[in-house]
């Protein structure tokens, strides 16, 4: 019995003390903290956002993202411009649904001066719109898989993305920077052939939605790596002012192109808005699928029934917006974006803040990042979704 | 489309709603509330005493405006370069630098402006709030709204006002060592103090425009 009793205690004590070796040796070697710099140019980040991540062993403990590496001062640059100049400039903060910047600055404007565009245009504008949200959210559905290894998507976003974007190149003249809104209307009308074409691609979308989600969103390791990770509860995304598809991934049903009257057609037509109760990074995903599907099926139903008619409303050669204040957001692919336009009677606006939907998205970054293991930071930054542009602006 | 019952709320005639926040607010903060201005159908303002910056946050929360929209300033001053196209051989020329604060008046030349949002009946208010010049200094709202930490941060670079009660007040984007806050009327855009401003001699004249003096600007 004694023996027995001892060879116990004797292998408790070597318990004890290599447990305490190791503490010495951590001690001795410092391993519990480490920091981990992503980025300015990594090839996981969109653009030159820097993440700053202090590890111990591979959980983050603290993170920060660096932002600056992009900062062009519009804020600044739009006081020395003219009111159509600025659009030249706003197109360039989310670069790939340029359109859909232009419009809440022109609505702002056109707010200011009591103008409202023709109907046809209003049309028009909310097609081009939504071409520019496909165009921005099919590349983030085929940019997703890379970010988790998987190379094929990234292909079939940007093969069906051209065909967007040759639609918007056709209508505007521009692929990336069409720089077409002007206040009081458009500068153009559609080109001829315009109509059914933008019916053959809407189909093509919706096939390369079914696709993805059959190669994507059913994969085991898509979803073992994305589903009860970076959640975010909706009272935090309240707090920080997540927009868009981050904060309807989270349960608060709130879609501004519903839920404001604004001269655009999206009262006109019949659709809904996706919610999901989740908050994790599959849902924030999952709800820019749907969202690409209800944005197809938006263009089809205006495509229907374009009014005829002028696309320009009477406005003045020289542009000069009388003096006062205007707030106008419009749902943007990345969520909402703003602007908050001073007038002073001039040519130019006097200040304009430009909120931007990523720097908002963004800034729960260092909450949302706390605890997560270190190749969660990927998947959860890409699920966020942001354009570096419109972080830094 | 299917609006949901509280967004038509927001379409009463006349505006109610709009009007009966501003009383809400009125009612919580009672002689803090310094000015207001409702355009029907539009929008709301609201101007609050300096020190109950932050107890208008708190306020407006308890009302129900949980969204935080955005958080920045405005610099009330006209810019003495106006917009950097003087020609600089030439004699300064006068210019009108009367400080005009905008909608629900205002006292100093900064102003604070918020916005935020009920997430339920969708609608915003825009907050502001005159910061003093010789002190700028305010109350953070980072205790209140977790969101409002990079938007201070960055109306602190830009502006030059500072948040007591920052967790982390440093710059955002600009580098550490820059002088000066670019967002203030009195920081020149540099690019067009370098290389004066070409006008109309790059400009071609508009087709049948004839004389007219605002062309350069077009």
């Amino acid at each position: 019995m004694t023996s027995t009793e001892s060879l116990i205690d004797r292998k408790q004590m070597a318990y004890i003390a290599a447990q305490a070796a190791d503490a010495r040796l951590n001690v001795e070697l410092e391993t519990e903290g480490m920091t981990l710099n992503i980025g300015p140019q990594h090839p996981a980040t969109h653009g030159t956002l820097r993440i700053i991540a202090r590890l111990d062993g591979e959980q983050v403990v603290w993170a920060e993202p660096s932002c600056g590496y992009m900062h062009r001062g519009y804020e600044k640059l739009t006081e020395v411009r003219t009111y159509p100049q600025v659009t030249a400039l706003v197109n360039r903060i989310d670069w790939l649904g340029s359109f859909a910047n232009e419009v809440p600055f022109i609505l702002a404007a056109e707010k200011l001066m009591e103008v409202e565009a023709p109907p046809r245009a209003q049309w028009i504008r909310t097609i081009l719109f939504e071409l520019s949200r496909i165009a921005n959210v099919s590349l983030f559905l085929g940019d997703l898989g890379v970010q988790m290894g998987a190379i094929t998507p990234v292909f079939m976003a940007f093969r069906d993305r051209e065909y967007v974007l040759n639609l918007i190149e056709g209508a505007t003249g521009g692929r990336f920077h069409p720089n077409f809104d002007r206040i009081g209307g458009l500068k153009d009308d559609l080109p001829e052939g315009f109509i059914d074409e933008t019916r053959a691609v809407m189909k093509k979308l919706r096939n390369f939605c079914d696709e993805i989600e059959n190669l994507l969103f059913g994969n085991e390791i898509f979803q073992s790596r994305t589903r009860g990770i970076g959640i975010i509860p909706k009272d935090v995304a309240l707090q920080y002012g997540l927009s868009g598809a981050n904060s309807r991934a989270s349960g608060i049903d709130w879609d501004l192109r519903r839920d404001q009257t604004l001269p655009m057609a999206w009262d006109k037509v019949d659709w809904k808005v996706w919610t999901h109760p989740d908050g994790d990074s599959f849902a924030r995903c999952w709800v820019r699928l749907q969202e690409v599907r209800e944005s197809t099926m938006i263009v089809d139903q205006l495509l229907d029934n374009i009014p005829s008619g002028p696309v320009m409303a009477k406005v003045p050669r020289i542009i000069k917006v009388p003096e006062g204040e205007a707030w106008v957001s419009t749902e943007n692919p990345l969520g909402e974006m703003g602007y908050y336009v001073v007038s002073k009677g001039d040519l130019g606006p006097f200040r304009t803040k430009i909120r931007s939907a990523s720097f908002n998205n963004i800034s729960i970054v260092p909450w949302l990042l706390k605890g997560v293991y270190v190749p969660d930071i990927i998947t959860i930054l890409a699920s966020l979704y942001f354009i570096l542009g419109d972080i830094d602006r | 489309m299917s609006a949901s019952d509280a967004s038509t709320i927001a379409e009463i005639p006349g505006d109610t709603l709009r009007e009966r926040i501003v009383d809400d607010l009125r009612s919580k903060i009672g002689a803090d509330l310094v000015d207001s201005l409702v355009k029907p159908g539009n929008d709301v303002w609201v101007r609050v005493a300096t020190s109950a910056w932050k107890s208008t946050a708190v306020a407006l929360r308890e009302l129900g405006f949980e969204y935080f929209c955005f958080l920045s300033a405005i610099d009330w001053m006209p810019s003495p370069y106006g917009k950097g196209e003087d020609d600089p051989t030439a004699p300064p020329p006068e210019r009108d630098d009367t400080i005009r604060q905008g909608y629900a008046g205002g006292a100093t030349r900064i102003q604070l402006l918020a916005r935020l949002v009920h997430p339920v009946l969708h609608v915003g208010v825009n907050i502001k709030c005159d910061v003093p010049d010789d002190d700028p200094q305010m109350e953070s709202w980072v205790s209140v709204f977790a969101g409002a930490n990079w938007h201070e941060r960055e109306t602190y670079e830009m502006f030059g006002i500072s948040f007591v009660g920052h967790p982390d007040l440093r710059n955002m984007y600009l580098p550490t060592e820059f002088e000066g806050h670019p967002l203030r009327k009195d920081f020149p855009l540099l690019a067009r103090m370098v290389k004066p401003w070409p006008g109309i001699v790059d400009v071609e004249p508009l087709p049948g425009g004839g004389s007219d003096e605002e062309g350069d600007e077009s």
